[in-house]
C-alpha cells in the first residue's frame, strides 16, 4: 500500500531503486563522510587485532615516547607512549570503541524517547501535543552539559552512567523532527486507507507513519550521535564522564593536558581522531538531509 | 497580540516552575544528601544533626514548596565549600559569564553574518563550498580542543594572550573565540538559506530592475529580510553559550558562573549546584519569551497562529 501511495517528492523509497543509489553515490558528502565512517567503525571493532599493544599496559621505562616521526620516536610505538607508558595507538584504536559505542546507544535511547513523543505528539495533536511540546520546551532550556555534569557527579562516573544520563537528556530534537515530520504524514491516503481498514493506532504507527518518516530519524540519529560522542568527551575531560584507564578520546586529553607544552602531540593525536569522526559523522548526516529535502539542493 | 502573549507568559511561568522541580529533585539523585553533605568519615549522630539542620527528614512536597519560596525570595541558601550566602556569590560571577556569552554572541554573528551572505551570492560556486565545509570542519572540532589549540599557539608559542585568569580583557580573548567558532556555523546556514530565499523574491527583482546599487539591495532590502530567523536562533545559541561557559571558563580558569558550576560540581557543593542550573534554566526561559515576543511584533502572522 505504500509503494502506491508515494506522496510526491518522497524521500528515499523503501526499496532503494538504481536511482537512489545513482543519487547517494553521486553525493560526494554522504560518500567521503560515510566512507570515513566506515573505516572507523572498522578499525574499532578489529581494535584488539589492530593493536600494537594492550591498551592499559604500563611500561614504566617507556614514558612519554614521542611518535615516529620524531627523532626520539621508534617504530616499537607508533604514536609513541603516554605518561604512564602504555602505547598510544592501541589507546586511540580502543578509544574508538568507546566513542562508537556511545554515539550508537545514547542515539538510541533518546531516539527511542523521542520518536515515541514526537509520533504521538503528531499523531494526535491536541492534549498530547501540547504535553510534548511542553516537555521539549523545558528539556531544551536546561543546559545538558551543566545537568549532565552534575548528574555523573553525584551518581558517579562510568561508562554506562553517561550513555545513560545523555540519552535521557538528548531526546528533545527527534521529538521535533519526528513530531513535524509525523504531522506531515498524517492525513497522507495510505494513512487513512489504513485507518478505515480497521488497523490498530499501534499497527498505523509502526506500519504505516515510522517507515515514511524513517530517513528524517536517520539523520537526526547522525547528527545526535556525534553531538553525544562531543559531550562524552567533554564530561570526561572536564573528569566527570568516564573514568580512567578507560581509553576515551577525552579522557586522553585531559589526562595529557599538564603535559601539552612538552609534548603537545599527546593532545593533538587524541583531539585530530575526535574532529574526523565527528567530521565524518557531520558529512554524512548533511548529505543524507540534502538527499531527502530535493529543495535543499538548489 | 495580548492573548499571544498572556498564554506565551503563561507557558514560560509553567516551564520555569517545571525547571524548579527537576532542580530540586537533582540533589535526590545522590540519594540522602544529609550523608553527601555531613562528608566522609560522619558518625551516625552527624547525619542525623545535618538532616535536622537542613530539614530533610519533611516530606518532599514540603520541602520544595519551602525551598521554592525562599528561593524566590532570593535566599539560595549557603554555599557549602565558600561558606557564604550562595545568592551574592552566584551574583558577583553572573556579570563575567554574560559578557563572555555576548561576546561569543558578537564574534559568531560577526563570522557567520558576512560568509553567509557571500555563499549565498556565490550558490554552488567554490565560495560557497568554502564556507560550507568551514561550517561542518568548524561544528568538528571539541570546543575544549580547540581552546587548548587557542592556548598552544597564542600564548605557548607567541606570547601574544595570558594562559588563564580574568583580570583584564586580554583575558577573555581566547575563551571568546573557543565559545563563540561553535555557534558560528549554525548562524551562517541559516543566513545562507535565508538569503538564497529572499534573493529569488519578487521585490529582489523589482530593486534591481530600479537600478538601485548592488549594495544597497543586498543589505538593505535582502538581508534585513533574511536577519529575521536569527532573532530566534540568537536567543536559543545565547542559552548554549551560557551552558558552554562550563567547559570554556573552567579551561580559562575565568571567574565566570561556569567556572563556579565546575567548581561547585567537583567539590559537591549542592546549594550553589542547584542554584546555578536554575539560574541558567531561567536566562533561557527568559531569553526565549523575549524572542518569541520579539518575533510577535515583528512578524504578525505568528500572532494569530
Amino acid at each position: 500500500m505504500a509503494a502506491l501511495a508515494q506522496p510526491a517528492g518522497s524521500p528515499l523509497q523503501l526499496i532503494p531503486t538504481r536511482s537512489v543509489w545513482q543519487r547517494i553515490w553521486r553525493n560526494k558528502a554522504v560518500v567521503v563522510g560515510g566512507g570515513l565512517l566506515l573505516l572507523m567503525v572498522l578499525v574499532a571493532l578489529l581494535a584488539p587485532w589492530l593493536s600494537p599493544h594492550d591498551p592499559y599496559a604500563q611500561d614504566l621505562a617507556q614514558r612519554t615516547v614521542p611518535p615516529v616521526w620524531y627523532s626520539a620516536g621508534s617504530w616499537l610505538h607508533p604514536l609513541g607512549t603516554d605518561p604512564l607508558g602504555r602505547d598510544y595507538l592501541s589507546r586511540l584504536l580502543f578509544g574508538a570503541r568507546i566513542s562508537l559505542l556511545i554515539g550508537v546507544s545514547v542515539a538510541i535511547i533518546s531516539g527511542l524517547i523521542g520518536t515515541t513523543m514526537g509520533m504521538l505528539a503528531g499523531y494526535f495533536g491536541g492534549k498530547a501535543d501540547l504535553v510534548v511540546s511542553f516537555l521539549v520546551t523545558t528539556r531544551l532550556s536546561m543546559p545538558v552539559i551543566l545537568v549532565a555534569l552534575a548528574t555523573v557527579a553525584l551518581i558517579g562516573g562510568s561508562l554506562w552512567v553517561v550513555i545513560l544520563v545523555l540519552g535521557l537528556l538528548k531526546w528533545d530534537r527527534f521529538a521535533v523532527v519526528m513530531r513535524s515530520a509525523t504531522q506531515q504524514v498524517r492525513s497522507l491516503d495510505y494513512v487513512a486507507a489504513a485507518q478505515s481498514a480497521g488497523a490498530s493506532t499501534t499497527r498505523i504507527l509502526l506500519g504505516e507513519v515510522l517507515p515514511n518518516v524513517l530517513p528524517h530519524l536517520i539523520v537526526v540519529a547522525t547528527l545526535e550521535a556525534a553531538s553525544a560522542i562531543l559531550l562524552e568527551a567533554a564530561l570526561s575531560f572536564l573528569g566527570l564522564g568516564v573514568q580512567p584507564p578507560l581509553p576515551s578520546w577525552g579522557l586522553m586529553i585531559s589526562e595529557a593536558k599538564a603535559y601539552m607544552f612538552f609534548s603537545f602531540w599527546l593532545i593533538a593525536i587524541p583531539g585530530s581522531a575526535l574532529a574526523v569522526l565527528i567530521f565524518a559523522i557531520n558529512l554524512a548526516g548533511d548529505g543524507l538531509r540534502d538527499l531527502l529535502a530535493p529543495e535543499g539542493r538548489a | 497580540m495580548h492573548i499571544y502573549m498572556l498564554k506565551r507568559l503563561g507557558l514560560a511561568v509553567l516551564v520555569a516552575l517545571a525547571v524548579s522541580m527537576i532542580a530540586f529533585g537533582l540533589l535526590r539523585l545522590s540519594g540522602d544528601p544529609a550523608i553527601a553533605i555531613a562528608g566522609e568519615g560522619a558518625t551516625q549522630a552527624d547525619i542525623v544533626l545535618v538532616r535536622q539542620t537542613y530539614g530533610f527528614d519533611r516530606p518532599l512536597p514540603v520541602q520544595y514548596a519551602e525551598w521554592l519560596g525562599r528561593t524566590l525570595r532570593g535566599d539560595l541558601g549557603e554555599s557549602i565549600y565558600f561558606k557564604t550566602p550562595a545568592a551574592p556569590l552566584i551574583l558577583s560571577k553572573l556579570q563575567t559569564t554574560l559578557v563572555l556569552g555576548l561576546l561569543s554572541l558578537a564574534f559568531a554573528l560577526v563570522i557567520s553574518v558576512p560568509l553567509g551572505v557571500l555563499a549565498a551570492l556565490y550558490r554552488n560556486s567554490w565560495i560557497d563550498r568554502l564556507c560550507l565545509g568551514l561550517a561542518v570542519i568548524g561544528q568538528a572540532l571539541p570546543n575544549f580542543f580547540f581552546a587548548l589549540l587557542l592556548i598552544m599557539l597564542f600564548s605557548i608559542v607567541l606570547h601574544w594572550l595570558p594562559v588563564s585568569g580574568s583580570d583584564s580583557w586580554q583575558h577573555f580573548i581566547m575563551p571568546t573565540v573557543a565559545l563563540g567558532y561553535y555557534a558560528a556555523p549554525a548562524f551562517m546556514r541559516l543566513i545562507r538559506a535565508g538569503m538564497i530565499e529572499v534573493l529569488d523574491a519578487d521585490y529582489i527583482r523589482t530593486a534591481r530592475a530600479k537600478g538601485l546599487p548592488a549594495s544597497t539591495v543586498i543589505f538593505k532590502h535582502a538581508l534585513r529580510n533574511a536577519v529575521v530567523p536569527v532573532v530566534a536562533l540568537t536567543a536559543v545559541q545565547l542559552g548554549y553559550l551560557l551552558g558552554g561557559s562550563v567547559v570554556v571558563e573552567t579551561i580559562f580558569a575565568l571567574d565566570g558562573l561556569g567556572y563556579l558550576a565546575y567548581q561547585s560540581i567537583t567539590f559537591k557543593d549542592f546549594p550553589v549546584m542547584q542554584s546555578i542550573v536554575l539560574l541558567l534554566s531561567v536566562i533561557y526561559v527568559v531569553l526565549t519569551l523575549a524572542s518569541d515576543v520579539a518575533n510577535a511584533w515583528l512578524d504578525p502572522r505568528i500572532r494569530v497562529a
